[in-house]
């Protein structure tokens, strides 16, 4: 339990004081007769000052600034009120009531900002450079750009950089939320903040400290909670207005009905003003006005640790309400690289015969062919020579028997080299061998392996799903199908992208009411559509600045599913900042009458302020929490 | 110029609020932010004056709550 010197202090103050009022209280109890009331005036008076002491001076210093009503001087004139009319017991007992709140209060408030402060403890505090002969251990502000820093198992990555030397694995569950760890080895990049699961790697840097990934999303984080959200601002201005209504109601109650009655009876003089009084009391804002911005930092907080970066309250907000969800296709619902994903006819000896061929070109496609060559137990011979590349037909190597002809339809047919035509939703590569027909290769670019699941799942929480891409119609159409997508837009050019985000934010009836539109892409050239939608989220961003930018919530790793898992975050925050306010509304409403009527006493008014502001403040607590399970995907063979 | 401020002690939200209040009234403000939980205030005021101006905010926010201190 770690409390600031202040709180220290007061704590020891409220546990002594708690037990000489008890001590006191018990001796009054079977004592009462035996000594003089000024005497038992004396130590009730003793150990009141000694809780009360501080609420005396905040009292003092406030009036003297012209803030006459606040909580301090209203608890002072309510317990020494109590002291008056002999109370001694019931007034000490109502303070220090009130300070084991106010206290309760405080190391909440301050248990919230040290959880986030740990979830964001992902900074590395040293960095080891290699200087000189040697390794240093120095501060990572000041290792520069091209240096080199020496990462053992166990320890954090420091700085953005390049592996040089070494491989081994990386937990990357600080930055994306994902604990799968992934394999690095020379000429892949290690991102600051994760952790080196196993080896030594030698890193070059590549930034600095400051602009090193962990150093961004702190600061992303930090800020997010200076962006308010409509809810936050409502109990802003709630507040203002509040504050004064309700004093001039106490007036009111203090002044009004004595006059109607009997103006000049004392008795009913005090009674009203005693209830004015207990009204202030139970006005203080400070639970609404607490727990809201707890709730949403907590929400921002949990969504951080499951590597989904909000930039601001009002963002999640938006998220609980989206009910249009508009995706992009390439790089998003697909992996966004090409893959082999069948190949007809003889299946070795065409994907041998068409690697052979394509092994020295750079075109994707070609790369793709080798890489599923490769997996079958294909290895590259020296022979580079003797490839001719025909411009928008493909590819002929050697001549003769042993002339490997690799393009599309138009090539085989250009040469004479009857085929079987495949009609496949990607590219379709036709291979043959020495006038011969060996077989074709579909090309295509795969769906990832959880998109259909986290489509499903989404469809499940109401959200109507919209696919949008430059892609051909039925590469389009299919990729919707498999996924399960309500609806798809192919063909379109960016601007046009633009143009249907923003008919569907417009349209009023129909299948999508007047909700809340998202969008996910990639961050890299979605830019302009991500702005245009009410939420713009950017998925694969981790290492990607431009994203980072460009998205309101950043999806550090590259699964659909981080949107189920946003979504679920962003319901369970807006369900506690209601519960709050609909919680501390009624129970401030229901008192304050209560006390209009003289029903409540003290307790009550001290409850209705400190103890609803605690209650509050525990929910909103219950936002940091997570279930992570909704961003593990299943297990599969990642390879760099 | 914008500079962000620590603060220390900040445990009213409400003051907070009427912290950021006033000293958005003040002569050479811009604009205040002030984050509750990040016990943060940001300020963007007149580049010239800036000092003078941090002086006054530093007494408005003593004004509305004595214990809480900003980390200049």
């Amino acid at each position: 339990m770690s409390l600031t010197a202040r709180q220290k202090k007061t704590l020891i103050r409220i546990i002594a004081t708690l037990a000489a009022f008890i001590a006191a209280f018990l001796c009054h109890l079977f004592l009462e007769d035996r000594a003089p009331w000024w005497a038992w005036l004396v130590v009730f008076a003793a150990i009141y000052l000694a809780i009360a002491y501080d609420v005396l001076i905040r009292a003092a210093k406030n009036i003297a600034h012209g803030k006459v009503f606040d909580e301090n001087f209203l608890m002072i004139v309510a317990t020494v009120g109590a002291f008056c009319v002999l109370e001694f017991a019931e007034a000490v007992a109502v303070m220090l009531f009130y300070q084991v709140g106010e206290f309760f209060q405080s190391y909440a408030v301050g248990k919230s900002r040290r959880s986030i402060a740990a979830l964001m403890d992902i900074c590395p505090e040293t960095a080891c450079v290699l200087r000189g002969d040697g390794e240093e251990t120095v501060a990572p502000e000041s290792v520069e750009i091209g240096e080199t820093v020496v990462v053992r198992a166990g320890e954090r990555v420091p700085i953005d950089g390049v592996v040089a030397e070494g491989s081994g694995y990386l937990d990357t569950s600080a930055l994306t939320g994902e604990s799968k760890p992934v394999a690095v080895s020379v000429g892949d990049t290690a991102l600051s903040g994760s952790i080196s699961t196993s080896g030594v790697l030698h890193i070059v840097t590549q930034k600095k400290y400051e602009d090193s990934t962990v150093s961004r999303i702190l600061e992303l984080v930090e800020n997010a909670s200076s962006k308010k959200a409509k809810a936050e601002n409502f109990i802003t201005r709630f507040a203002a207005v509040y504050t004064p209504a309700v004093v001039i109601c106490a007036l009111l109650i203090a002044v009004l009905p004595p006059l109607i009655i009997a103006y000049s009876s004392a008795a009913v003089w005090t009674d009203w003003v005693t209830r004015a009084l207990t009204f202030l009391v139970v006005s203080c804002p400070c639970a609404l006005v607490i727990s809201v911005p707890m709730s949403f930092f907590g929400g921002i907080g949990a969504a951080s640790k499951c590597g989904i970066l909000v930039k601001g309250g009002n963002y999640l907000e938006l998220l609980d309400r989206v009910d249009t969800l508009v995706f992009d296709k390439t790089g998003t619902v697909t992996k966004g690289s090409f893959e082999v994903v069948n190949v007809t006819g003889d299946h070795d000896a065409t994907l041998f015969a068409a690697a052979d061929a394509e092994v020295f070109s750079t075109h994707p496609i070609a790369q793709s062919v080798v890489a599923a060559a490769k997996l079958c137990g294909y290895t590259p011979d020296a022979h580079g020579a003797d490839v001719k590349e025909i411009a928008g037909r493909g590819v002929v190597k050697g001549a003769g028997q042993d002339e490997i002809v690799c393009g599309n339809a138009l090539l085989l047919s250009e040469r004479g080299i009857s085929f079987e035509s495949v009609t496949g939703v990607g590219t379709v590569v036709y291979v043959a061998r020495g006038g011969r027909f060996l077989g074709a290769i579909e090309i295509a670019d795969a769906v990832k392996s959880d998109s259909s699941a986290a489509v499903a799942e989404l469809k499940k929480l109401g959200m109507y799903t919209v696919m949008l891409t430059g892609d051909r119609r039925d590469a389009a159409a299919t990729v919707a199908q498999s996924v399960g997508a309500d609806e798809v837009y192919s063909e379109l050019l960016p601007a046009d992208k633009v143009n249907k985000v923003e008919q569907m934010i417009e349209q009023k009836g129909g299948k999508h009411k007047r909700g809340v539109v998202a969008f996910v892409g990639d961050g890299i050239n979605d830019a302009p559509v991500l702005s245009r939608a009410d939420v713009g989220l950017a998925m694969g961003a981790l290492g990607s600045d431009a994203a980072i930018e460009a998205a309101d919530v950043v999806l550090m790793n590259d699964s659909l599913m981080q949107i189920v898992a946003a979504r679920r975050i962003a319901k369970k925050t807006m369900r506690i900042v209601m519960q709050n306010i609909v919680f501390a509304l009624i129970v401030k409403l229901a008192v304050l009458i209560l006390a209009a009527c003289g029903i409540a006493d003290m307790w009550l008014a001290v409850f209705a302020d400190v103890g609803v502001a605690v209650l509050a403040i525990l929910n909103a607590m219950r936002c940091l929490k997570t279930a992570k399970s909704t961003t593990e995907r299943p297990p599969e063979v990642q390879t760099t | 110029m914008t500079k962000v401020f620590k603060m220390q002690d900040l445990d009213c939200a409400n003051c907070a609020a009427k912290m950021e209040r006033t000293v958005a009234k003040i002569d050479g403000v811009n604009s205040v932010s002030i984050n509750f939980m990040g016990q943060k205030m940001s300020i963007d005021a007149d580049d010239a004056r800036f000092d003078e101006i941090m002086a006054k905010v530093v007494k408005a926010c003593r004004k509305v709550e004595p214990d809480c201190r900003i980390v200049m």
